[in-house]
């Protein structure tokens, strides 16, 4: 199926955008990472880059038009591929065609079951679509994959129905490794030579900068430049922690529930806000804006940057809600299928590299954030406890916080609060 | 070495154990005076004496149930059934008394039976006479179950049955008796519990027992010549106790599994080999674990079609490259 191409969110005031012109027209080939267009928007004139491989089937919006948030601007698909006319209109709102985002052909509605089973029986449509846009793996592959720091989702499957099997994996990293270390996630093995290996360990090259890294570069280099930051460490005892959670996965895996530490540390987080609310505000030049609710966004890896989605009203949430949208969130991300409103308007980011190893470091802050966490690895080690120097799992937080916004008191005693809850994490529970 | 049929590794092993041990006596349908239906036990009337080589009326539940009291009394008789398939007439002999035996009497006694005869199909004898009763037979605990492919472990293994104290079921092939192999001059005593590598290999693992050994080993050599796939052949030779380990071991090397069986496919050896495979070794998985077994239906008669509905060397080829897919 094609797939289309929306006006995004290019801005956090923005409702409609410009488009200025198209850089690639209708039956070009188009491949993901390709600017489709430059759109302009109340801030600025900015780029619409394609998060596909295909051909442009069809472009719905003329250079010049406005158009809505949201609305299609082109299609992207395999050469022949006929292409629904999607709903809403690219240009004003004169030629207002019936919403109706072409729908998936939808088998005939089962006819209401007669008595019997009233009770139980979700609708099984969902899981049935869920599963067709999962990454067909094998076991061993999936198992490889992560050893090598290959992004399943970017490799094509040889196997049968187009299933990756563990040459696919294999060929993929070999091929990451020849031509360079930049694209290799975060801290992946950097080369996959062997020890002692001559020769220059990349290819000497120049990558244009993407429009992700772009704005990554523009907002750090703001923040870092403009906002005068100071850092705060504190050290938990990580241990109830990993007792509760482990009874969680434990006693409810039968429901499927699986937290990992981060739900914790992002539910945390929000109670600490609620606890220390001064925390939850931004600075907006001649005012400082209190935020009412918690929406804490957390940091995701991506082969080629980072994208923070947004876990809103956290504050609001049972831990388990809270893991679940953090879930997929993480893998909407990880497809890069966010929508705008899934990654901007938190009020608080958490930045965790503790799965990574290590054991503590200190994030630059998302502004219009207040705050950053920073989360460390678990580490076991020797610690004092009633006097006695016995084995315990500690675990790093460290808050890098706006001082136009936040002073130090008020960081200490945010942290205080969260070591406070995850020392007793059965508070997260209630 | 010494060049063996199956059917005379079969009858060496008799003659050495029933030499060696008094105790041990062949019972069965025509097993003495007509040297065995399938000539498997041709001469040893004439060297032990009709006190120990008994011929019996064709009533497998009087015959095998004589032999269960017996082996409870110390000796060691060894039971020739003309077909298992019609171990059925003796099912609560054999997997209500001599199964259970032990367990029952909180071990105070023991059944030290081995009953033995061919279970295989591609003889055109229909499909009352077809069967191949291992999964049935090792869904039983306190059983042994042994279904050996070659002369030399036909004979070490029916040693080690008739040395054993529990109930061994013994299942030849009547294809088999005429194949030839080495045999070691010395005694040998191959351990019940044991699966062998008959053939290495990196790409795709075959775990297969019984005559489908056969087969498998042809189908490896034309995939390693013809498509240049490394196939590894695991002969479980003991169904149960099973040496998964082998198993496993072999799996982690290639990733890829074929279980090849003369078995009707719904809960047989291979749906239970399938379920521990996949249990243990997820992750060592590179694609589903692949299954060629007999087609699911009675015993076919038209000797052209059973042919193709057992496995043979094009369909083991054919699956193999599946797997490997």
């Amino acid at each position: 199926m094609a797939n289309i191409i929306e006006m995004p969110k290019l801005s956090d005031t923005m409702t409609v955008g410009t488009l200025v012109k198209w850089l690639k027209q209708e039956g070009a080939v188009v491949k993901s990472g390709d600017i489709l267009a430059e759109v302009e928007t109340d801030k600025a004139t900015m780029e619409l880059e394609c998060f596909f491989d295909g051909t442009i089937l069809k472009i719905f919006a003329e250079a010049g038009a406005q158009v809505e948030l949201g609305a299609p601007l082109c299609a992207v698909g395999k050469p022949g591929e006929t292409v629904a006319v999607p709903a809403a209109p690219a240009k004003a709102p004169a030629a207002a065609a019936p919403a109706a985002p072409a729908p998936a052909p939808k088998p005939a509605a089962p006819a209401p079951t007669p008595v019997a089973h009233v009770a139980a029986a979700p609708a099984p449509a969902a899981p049935a679509l869920a599963f067709g846009d999962r990454v067909k793996i094998s076991p061993l592959a999936k198992k490889l994959a992560a050893e090598l720091s290959v992004d399943p989702a970017a490799v094509q499957g040889s196997g049968p129905s187009g299933r990756i099997v563990r040459a696919d994996i294999e060929a993929a990293a070999a091929g990451k490794s020849k031509i360079s270390n930049l694209k290799s996630q975060m801290g992946g093995p950097s080369a996959l030579a062997a020890p002692g290996a001559k020769g220059p360990i990349q290819v000497e090259r120049t990558v244009a900068v993407s429009t992700m890294r772009g704005v990554i570069a523009k907002r750090l280099v703001e923040s870092k430049t403009t906002i005068p930051h100071f850092y705060l460490e504190i050290e938990i005892d990580a241990e109830p922690l990993l007792n509760l959670r482990e009874q969680l996965n434990k006693g409810l895996a039968d429901a499927g529930v699986k937290l990992s530490v981060n739900d914790f540390i992002l539910k945390g987080s929000a109670e600490a806000l609620r606890r220390v609310p001064d925390v939850n505000a931004a600075w907006e030049g001649t005012q400082i804006r209190y935020l009412a609710a918690a929406h804490v966004s957390f940091a995701v890896a991506l082969p080629d940057g980072l994208i923070t989605p947004v876990v809103r009203d956290a504050h609001d949430k049972s831990i388990f809600q809270v893991s679940s949208e953090a879930k997929s969130l993480g893998k909407l991300a990880k497809d890069k299928k966010l929508k705008p409103d899934q990654f901007t308007g938190g009020t608080f980011c958490v930045s965790n590299l503790g799965m990574m190893g290590i054991p503590k470091f200190f994030p630059i802050i998302n502004p219009p954030n207040a705050a950053i966490l920073g989360v460390g690895a678990t580490v076991t080690k020797p610690v004092v406890k009633n006097g006695q120097i016995v084995v315990g799992q500690t675990l790093t937080l460290t808050l890098s916080a706006d001082h136009r916004v936040v002073d130090g008191a008020v960081g200490a005693q945010f942290l205080g609060a969260l070591k406070a809850v995850l020392e007793s994490p059965a508070l997260l529970l209630v | 070495m010494a060049v063996l049929t199956y059917r005379e590794a079969i009858r060496a092993a008799l003659a050495e154990e029933l030499a060696r041990d008094e105790n041990v006596v062949l019972l069965g349908e025509e097993v003495a005076q007509f040297h065995g239906a399938y000539k498997v036990s041709e001469g040893l009337l004439e060297k032990f004496g009709p006190d120990r080589i008994v011929d019996t009326p064709i009533s497998e539940a009087g015959f095998i149930g004589m032999g269960v009291g017996a082996s409870m009394l110390g000796i060691r008789p060894v039971m020739e059934l003309m077909f298992w398939s019609f171990y059925s007439v003796a099912f609560d002999q054999i997997l209500n008394n001599a199964a259970n035996v032990r367990y029952m009497s909180g071990g105070l006694i023991n059944c030290p039976i081995v009953i033995r005869g061919p279970a295989n199909g591609g003889t055109n004898v229909g499909a009352t006479h077809s069967h191949t009763p291992e999964n049935v037979l090792a869904n039983h605990p306190g059983v042994k179950v042994i279904v050996p492919a070659t002369a030399r472990d036909a004979k070490g293994l029916l040693k080690s049955a008739i040395r054993d104290n529990d109930p061994c079921f013994f299942l030849e092939n009547t294809i088999l008796y005429g194949e030839k192999g080495e045999v070691p001059d010395t005694e040998e005593l191959i351990p019940l519990g044991l699966a062998d590598v008959k053939r290495t290999g990196t790409d795709l693992t075959i775990v297969t027992y019984g005559r489908c050994v056969l087969h498998s080993l042809a189908a490896a050599e034309i995939l390693e010549k013809d498509h240049d796939i490394s196939v590894e052949v695991v002969d479980l030779r003991t169904i149960r106790p099973l040496d998964f380990d082998t198993v496993l071991a072999s799996v982690k090397k290639t990733h890829r599994v074929l279980i090849v069986e003369e078995q009707k496919p719904f809960a047989s050896v291979g749906s239970q080999l399938a379920y521990m495979i996949q249990r243990e070794a997820f992750d060592e998985l590179d694609g589903p674990i692949h299954r060629l077994a007999t087609i699911d239906a009675p015993a076919i008669y038209s000797p052209p079609v059973e042919t193709e509905q057992l496995p043979n060397v094009p369909r083991v080829l054919k699956a193999a490259l599946a797997a490997v897919a």
